[in-house]
């Protein structure tokens, strides 16, 4: 067994994601610790120019596999290709960010190689050798450190946002080292026929401003003033679940149990009560804002700073207040 | 169609959860129910039945009270449950229960379609599904959002997945293995003849060796995880600070001049 720390290396459209380059710089840290080399996964195609700003992040190796059938992200061709590129190796880790793509590649790989995989962790140490890793269970109402004592590679996904970014390092140097596929084309069950983004839908997982309404918002058109202040910050916008089961706004924006888990710098909830399971999806964040005309609504006993007044009169304030600073 | 769906009992998610010394987990008085986002997946299953015609079989790993879960989909529609148990089963990472669930599924033969949630609420690690998928070697689609069109006599699947970025069309082979979203549908409730039904209903316990797994793959021995230690996160430090100014424009700006100190914009 190698000391080596393998990331899997997320990219869309020919950019790497940000937690991608987190869990690659959370990697860095590890290495240090444990003595390994950290080598970045990237597959796709047309990905060449990528492996330079993996180095520049951090990676000592990358092994790069730029072929058609890895164009689209898929689970069968990627775990197959980090199955057999493990099996040669033998790293002792193998990281990953814990986005939707991440969460399906890792337990596939970790059913290849008979190893474990632990999901969505928020902080990594090492103990004797071993990697622990803490991550949130029961909606982040309870926390579990995890480690993986026999088995390797140790797999684990970080939760975006959750580790810092390392700074990019012109002045790094390292190896790039192309790689085949496994499977042709088809030997690969699933084929990609499409992809849309429909307008407004927003990656909340990667975004450092959130500001989110909710049953306060009283309807669909009350969030303009929602996307007014989101658009001023640069932030993207959120939702309470009944804003979504109200048909308010799409799903995609739903943060909380039942939506997406976001930890941004700062979240600005607008008209949100802050039900248990609405402070699971965004408890994490650095700064808490909350605007309701409720005092006694939960969603003070976890903010920062607060507000208690109509939102339709805070909020439109605040996006001046914000214009007239921010320029 | 056969159509299976895997389930667990949680606690409700309203559940204030607590630890003791010793790392043992409470969920106090709250009830266990079905996992919450598993309803998505028994919904699912129901509406395809009624499209397609077929059979939904729902199971779920776990001790007696995983029957709970059970009897939530057999109240919602399904027609047979199963539970796997065995105490050799305890303490199962993702990697032992999706090898359990895979055996069963195997032993049940004739299954085209697979359904879970997205994750439990309780452990969330959201990986027994993309396990399960990989362990068949059936087609893996997971955080789907719609089942845009099942070709049953071509046993082909065409669903539309949620991703970051948007979403994703993937068609596939039959058998596969969809794990739902949210979004997918709307899960009914329990009729009040459904719930007669699930009451009076025999719920088979299937275990170890009726499964034939292997006991050196299961439970503790089996896993590859172990978590030592379970804990409550610390409590957040400080109180909310409450802006209060004469008028709301004056509130704003100072709340605007902090959060520009804090640095966070």
């Amino acid at each position: 067994m190698s000391n080596d720390l393998f990331v899997w290396l997320e990219q869309f459209q020919g950019q790497v994601l940000p937690s991608s380059w987190e869990a690659l710089g959370a990697a860095r840290i590890l290495a240090d610790a444990m003595g390994g080399s950290v080598v970045a996964c990237l597959f796709g195609q047309g990905v060449e120019g990528l492996a330079q700003e993996a180095i520049q992040h951090g990676a000592d190796r990358v092994f790069l596999a730029d072929d058609g059938t890895l164009a689209d992200f898929r689970v069968e061709p990627y775990a197959a290709l980090l199955a057999q590129l493990s099996h040669q190796h033998d790293p002792a880790v193998l990281l990953m960010a814990a986005t939707n793509r991440g969460r399906e590649l890792a337990p596939a790989v970790a059913v290849d190689l008979e190893t474990g995989a632990i999901a969505d962790v928020t902080a990594l140490e090492v103990q004797d050798g071993v990697v622990v890793a803490t991550r949130p269970i029961y909606a982040g109402k309870l926390l579990s450190r995890c480690r993986i004592p026999e088995r390797r590679p140790q797999i684990i996904t970080t939760r975006p946002r959750a580790f810092p970014r390392p700074e990019p390092d012109a002045g790094r140097s390292g190896e790039v080292v192309a790689v085949e596929p496994v499977l042709a084309e088809d030997e690969i069950l699933n084929k990609v026929t499409g992809f849309t983004t429909a307008e407004g839908e927003v990656n909340l997982t990667d975004a450092s401003i959130i500001v989110s309404g909710g049953r306060g918002v009283g309807g669909p058109e009350g969030f303009q003033v929602i996307r007014e202040l989101a658009e001023v910050l640069g932030g993207a916008v959120g939702a309470s679940r009944a804003a979504v089961d109200a048909g308010w706004i799409p799903y995609a924006h739903q943060v909380g149990q039942t939506g997406k888990t976001v930890s941004p710098d700062l979240y600005i909830a607008c008209g949100i009560s802050g039900a248990i399971q609405h402070q699971a999806g965004m408890r994490t964040s650095k700064v808490i804002v909350a605007i309701n005309k409720d005092p006694d609504a939960p969603i003070f006993k976890l903010a920062h700073y607060g507000i208690v007044g109509d939102l339709f009169q805070v909020v439109p304030a605040l996006t001046k207040a914000f214009k007239e600073r921010l320029g | 169609m056969h159509i299976v769906v895997c389930t667990k009992q949680t606690p409700d998610s309203a559940a204030t959860m607590s630890v003791d010394a010793d790392g043992n987990v409470s969920w106090g008085d709250a009830p266990l129910v079905m996992n919450p986002w598993d309803e998505y997946a028994v919904e699912e299953a129901l509406l395809l039945r009624e499209k397609f015609g077929g059979k939904v079989t729902v199971i779920a790993m776990g001790p007696e009270e995983a029957r709970e879960a059970l009897k939530h989909a057999v109240a919602m529609g399904a027609d047979e449950a199963i539970r796997l148990w065995d105490e050799g089963f305890e303490g199962s990472d993702s990697l032992a229960t999706s090898y359990v669930l895979a055996r069963a599924i195997e032993k049940l033969g004739d299954v085209d379609l697979v359904l879970t949630g997205r994750s439990t609420i309780d452990s969330q690690t959201g990986q027994v599904g993309p396990a399960l998928a990989r362990r068949l070697g059936w087609s893996p689609l997971t955080y789907v959002s719609k089942v845009v069109e099942i070709d049953p006599q071509g046993k082909r699947i065409t669903v539309e997945r949620l991703l970051e970025q948007g979403r994703q069309i993937v068609s596939a082979p039959l058998p596969a293995v969809v794990g739902t979203v949210k979004d997918i549908n709307e899960p009914r409730y329990p009729s009040f003849i459904g719930i007669r039904k699930a009451a009076k209903k025999t719920y088979p316990v299937w275990t170890a060796e009726e499964l034939g797994v292997e006991p050196g793959k299961v439970g503790r021995a089996g896993s590859a995880v172990e978590w030592p230690e379970i804990f409550a996160p610390p409590p957040r430090e400080g109180e909310c600070e409450i802006i209060t100014a004469d008028t709301v424009e004056e509130a704003a700006a100072i709340l605007a001049d902090k959060l520009l100190a804090e640095k966070v914009i």
